[in-house]
């Protein structure tokens, strides 16, 4: 655990401190402020999927209901941007809670099929209900978040902010995978029979992780559109779920910095991938299959290949450390 | 015009979108059948048989049967592809990894079509005009009929070729038990590469015939690949009848909605689904069997 | 084979010019939406925006400087739109950006172009982005307000007064059915069927059975392809004989062309790009639209048509602005602010410190199509 908490330390010094100083500003601050978001995001579908073994197809629906219910609590309704954020998170926590007992009583395709017919479901009302969204237009004029006098309305502000809510979010979770809890998720991923078994109340913990899993993504959504100020349905869709989905793969299943390297792979691609113009998305789609095909175990399985071989190679001692 | 007239054209409108959607459904069914693997490339199969037919018919003006017979060919040949290049080099495929793979091989085919053919959209002619045909209070069009003709050909081919071939039992053999059919000497990789040409053909076929109707372009894989897997999980992902009902029940579903509330019309069909999910957790069709822990 | 020539007569120009003009070029940017659902405008956008600046480089760039281009596409996306405005305000410093193609994109990167303090002339049509009027932001796009009136106009003088509206559930057709609303009450007219429709679907036989079954005497769709073209085909199908409306969304041959036989008799507002040889030569914006259609048509090899429309006005828009004497984002924004009188491709534009929107409803004209033509009504 002490190793942990080092590890952890150091990403955070990493991401807290090297990265502003070497990134003074510019535009790629505002990239790296989405590395953050997405990482949260991965984070929380990476519990679900990597830890419970519970594939979810609509991630995207808790991240646009946390987005949309700050927007309209603190545009129309005046609300406390911070207040607003802590009540979104429990509501979409709440209606996850209970869908979740439903729903993750269905398994494989089925469990997929289901939280995508949710997700669409989501979607279409918040495309739909236009005098509460605005729907296909957008939802304009969400005010920035505040501390007293100070307002995060830089990209460098919101990149401390946002970074350490995801580092907030990445020590839960890495607190939460070595309880007890985290052990008995696991014992679910392998043989939800022999948890039950065991003494786990299965059906219980997984619907708590679901709801634990919406809630960090409401987060994010509130954190998204505090920073944006504008929110739309299209960024809500079916295709980032599945981007989502695509962050955790890559990353590594069930290793917390693997997914923060899957969000961070996905979300920068684009941008080294723009100079191929229109034949980027044949290179996304390509990069996808052969990372896949070559490293099945997510980057984070790479990652520790090159680490330990450079371990080896220099004479380090003590075994591998995964 | 009255309620039952208008019912009437809800259900045939929604069957004739229906029966699309079980095609496509099909696709999936057979791939997961006898490989485990739900490819989310299968609307881009459909889609590359849209924009095919365009291609040998509008620019290479061929004549309209043989577009199709070689849209169909070619993007069997890009399924037999896909398969040898993207799914099979995957030593210890996980279901998840093979997701990412299929979502991968779904971005690359879109993009390969969207810079051979441009984002436009394109039509193909209707196969025998364009004069409804009345029946009984509502209408439908010639190319209606040939969607049903071809979806229903279609099923009974494939029926016939599960249970009266060779290749066809070995594939249901695959679906069974891929480990035990293997060690009855069948050739897994090839009934999984045969699967891959099956459904790429019957995805391409499903793609032809809708384009003179709802028209086609480089990005059309995405929602009909989408109903065709919610039509194949209706259907527990049999490859045979009930995936087919569940994509006649998806477009009636839709159609209706449509009726009534068009702007959550999706979202009528979708709650339905999910009910019938919660009650029915097997899918609508299958007994419940035991799994083995 | 056309693209590498059009790439290598690109980059010999930019040589060429790179070696005749030392100063530092100007350096405008654009997000369009290349790809992704609203890419039949941001494609035909993002290429007459290069064709316009190309022309300009090619005929010694403005008072000895010439002029840089730097496209983002957004891909419809408004995170992506936001990000990329702020990728050309930090990292290219642009002294102006043109789009987004869309409203919804354009709203997310308004407060962006507020704060940084970059004039933004956006190609999407809806009024809200220009009302109430902000500092920075411009459109060239009619507003889709100045489009329903000349339908209603035309509904009044045939003594219509049930209409049956059908929009697509997206952004454009949202921004219609509310402009449709809004203006129906003081044209006399009532929707008695007010139904939506998904951008991807397929089939809309389901909702235009029931506006047969009601008591509408016209059909408003509100859509780009394909969906419109659909509509048609279904009107068609169920032997539905009210006249069909569209928007001029559709306003391109590739309508045409989708819709076949179903397309005739269907009558939608457009901008005069569509008709321009058949414009009296008195008309202000005649030498434009002409010029416009023929040197795309050179270039791309299809007709140059209203989407790009908003791309040729804004660029030059900005042309005029810096041949006024301006140098700076500032100086800029002041100019274009002052531009009147300029007759582009959608209409006679008079902006104003009231009027970032600039157009009247004149910008639009009524068109049938006939026997697989466009035929202006009026």
């Amino acid at each position: 655990m002490q190793r942990e908490l080092l590890k952890f330390a150091l990403f955070a010094a990493l991401v807290l401190v090297a990265a502003p100083l070497y990134f003074q500003g510019g535009y790629i601050l505002n990239v790296l402020v989405f590395v953050g978001i997405n990482t949260m995001l991965a984070i929380g579908l990476n519990l679900l999927l990597g830890f419970a073994g519970q594939i979810s197809l609509g991630q995207a629906a808790f991240y646009g209901l946390g987005a949309y219910i700050s927007a309209i609590l603190t545009t129309t309704h005046g609300f406390n941007p911070w207040l607003a954020m802590i009540f979104a998170a429990l509501a979409v926590g709440a209606l996850a809670f209970v869908i979740g007992f439903p729903i993750l009583k269905l398994k494989g395709h089925y469990l997929a099929m289901a939280t995508l017919g949710f997700g669409i479901i989501v979607y279409i009302v918040i495309n739909e209900y236009v005098d509460l969204t605005g729907g296909p237009s957008g939802f304009p004029g969400i005010p920035n978040l505040s501390i007293g006098s100070i307002s995060f309305d830089s990209d460098m502000k919101n990149y401390y902010l946002i970074w350490v809510a995801t580092l907030g979010v990445m020590l839960l979770a890495i607190n939460l995978t070595r309880s007890r809890i985290g052990r008995a998720l696991r014992a679910i991923h392998d043989s939800e029979v022999a948890a039950q078994v065991l003494g786990i109340n299965a059906r219980l913990l997984k619907v708590q992780i679901f709801a634990c899993s919406a809630m960090i993504s409401s987060l994010a959504g509130s954190l998204y559109a505090h920073y944006i100020t504008f929110v739309s349905p299209s960024t809500f869709g079916f295709h980032f779920s599945v981007e989502l989905l695509t962050m955790v793969v890559i990353g590594g299943l069930g290793s917390i910095y693997g997914s923060f390297l899957g969000a961070a792979l996905i979300t920068l691609l684009p941008e080294f991938l723009r100079a191929f113009h229109d034949y980027d998305i044949i290179f996304y789609g390509a990069l996808l299959m052969i990372m896949t095909i070559f490293l099945p175990g997510g980057l984070i399985q790479g990652g520790t290949l090159v680490w330990n071989y450079l371990r080896n190679t220099l004479g380090g001692k003590g075994g591998a450390d995964a | 015009m009255n309620l039952s007239d208008q019912l009437l054209q809800y259900i045939l409108s929604g069957l004739s979108t229906g029966a699309i959607y079980a095609l496509i459904g099909l696709g999936f069914a057979i791939i997961y059948n006898s490989t485990g693997i739900i490819n989310f490339a299968q609307g881009e199969f459909v889609m590359f048989g849209g924009m095919l037919g365009v291609y040998f018919f509008h620019k290479q003006g061929l004549a309209l049967p043989i577009a199709f017979l070689l849209a169909v060919v070619v993007t069997a040949l890009c399924g037999v592809l896909f398969e040898r290049f993207a799914i099979r080099p995957l030593r210890r495929p996980t279901p998840m990894n093979m997701v990412i793979i299929t979502i991968g091989g779904s971005i690359f085919l879109r993009g390969v079509a969207m810079i051979a053919w441009g984002k436009d959209t394109h039509v193909l002619p209707t196969f025998s005009g364009d004069e409804p045909i009345s029946f009984a209070g509502a209408t439908l069009l010639p190319q209606h009929l040939w969607i049903f003709a071809i979806t229903i050909l279609l099923i009974i081919g494939t029926k016939l070729f599960f249970s009266h071939t060779i290749s066809g039992k070995a594939m249901s053999a695959c679906a069974v038990n891929r480990r035990a059919a293997g060690l009855v000497g069948i050739d897994v990789r090839r009934m999984i590469m045969f699967s891959f040409i099956l459904s790429s053909a019957i995805g391409a076929m499903a793609g032809i015939i809708i384009a003179p109707l709802t028209m086609t372009s480089y990005d059309v894989g995405v929602m009909l690949g989408l109903k065709g897997f919610c039509a194949a999980i209706i259907g527990g992902m049999s490859s045979g009848l009930p995936t087919v009902i569940g994509g006649l029940l998806l477009g009636v579903l839709e159609s209706l909605g449509a009726g009534f509330s068009s702007g959550y019309k999706d979202a009528v069909a979708f709650v339905i689904l999910l009910l019938i999910l919660f009650f029915r957790p097997q899918g609508l069709f299958s007994r419940g069997s035991s799994e083995r822990v | 084979m056309k693209r590498t020539v059009q790439l290598l007569t690109f980059f010999a120009v930019m040589l060429l010019s790179a070696a005749a003009f030392a100063a530092e070029p100007l350096k405008i940017g654009a997000l369009f939406s290349v790809t992704g659902p609203p890419s039949f405008l941001g494609e035909p956008e993002r290429n007459t925006a290069q064709m316009v600046v190309d022309e300009i480089n090619k005929s010694g760039g403005i008072k000895g400087r010439k002029l840089e281009l730097v496209t983002y596409d957004t891909a419809g996306d408004a995170t992506k739109a936001v990000q990329l405005a702020n990728k050309l305000i930090k990292d290219d410093n642009v002294l102006a950006i043109i789009g987004p193609s869309t409203t919804g994109e354009t709203m997310a990167v308004i407060p962006v172009v507020e704060k940084e303090k970059v004039p933004l002339i956006s190609c999407a049509a809806g009024s809200k982005i220009t009302d109430p009027v902000k500092a920075w932001v411009f459109k060239t796009a009619q507003n889709d307000g100045l489009a329903v009136i000349k339908i209603f106009e035309n509904l009044q003088k045939n003594k219509i007064n049930k209409v049956a509206i059908l929009t697509v559930s997206d952004g454009f057709g949202a921004s219609g059915r509310e402009q449709l609303k809004i203006h129906a009450a003081s044209y006399g007219i009532s929707l008695v069927v007010d139904d939506t429709y998904g951008p991807k679907d397929t089939d809309m036989t389901a909702q235009l059975t029931k506006i047969r079954g009601s008591e509408a005497q016209a059909i408003i769709c509100w859509g780009t392809n394909p969906g419109p073209a659909v509509v048609a085909k279904n009107v068609k199908q169920l032997g539905i004989k009210l006249p069909l409306y569209m928007s001029h969304g559709v306003s391109s041959k590739k309508f045409i062309e989708l819709a076949g036989d179903a397309a005739e008799g269907i009558i939608l507002p457009s901008g005069k790009v569509i008709v321009a040889d058949q414009l009296p030569a008195s008309d202000p914006q005649k030498a434009s639209l002409v010029g416009y259609v023929q040197s795309y048509q050179k270039l791309y090899g299809v007709e140059g048509d209203h989407f790009g429309g908003h791309a040729w006005d804004a660029i030059n828009l900005v042309r005029r602005a810096i041949e006024a004497g301006a140098t700076t984002r500032e100086m800029i924004r002041e100019q274009l602010e002052k531009s009147s009188n300029f007759a582009g491709i959608g209409g006679v534009f008079n902006f104003s410190a009231q009027d970032h929107a600039g157009l009247t409803k004149d910008a639009f004209v009524l068109v049938r199509i006939k026997g697989g033509d466009w035929q202006a009504l009026d």
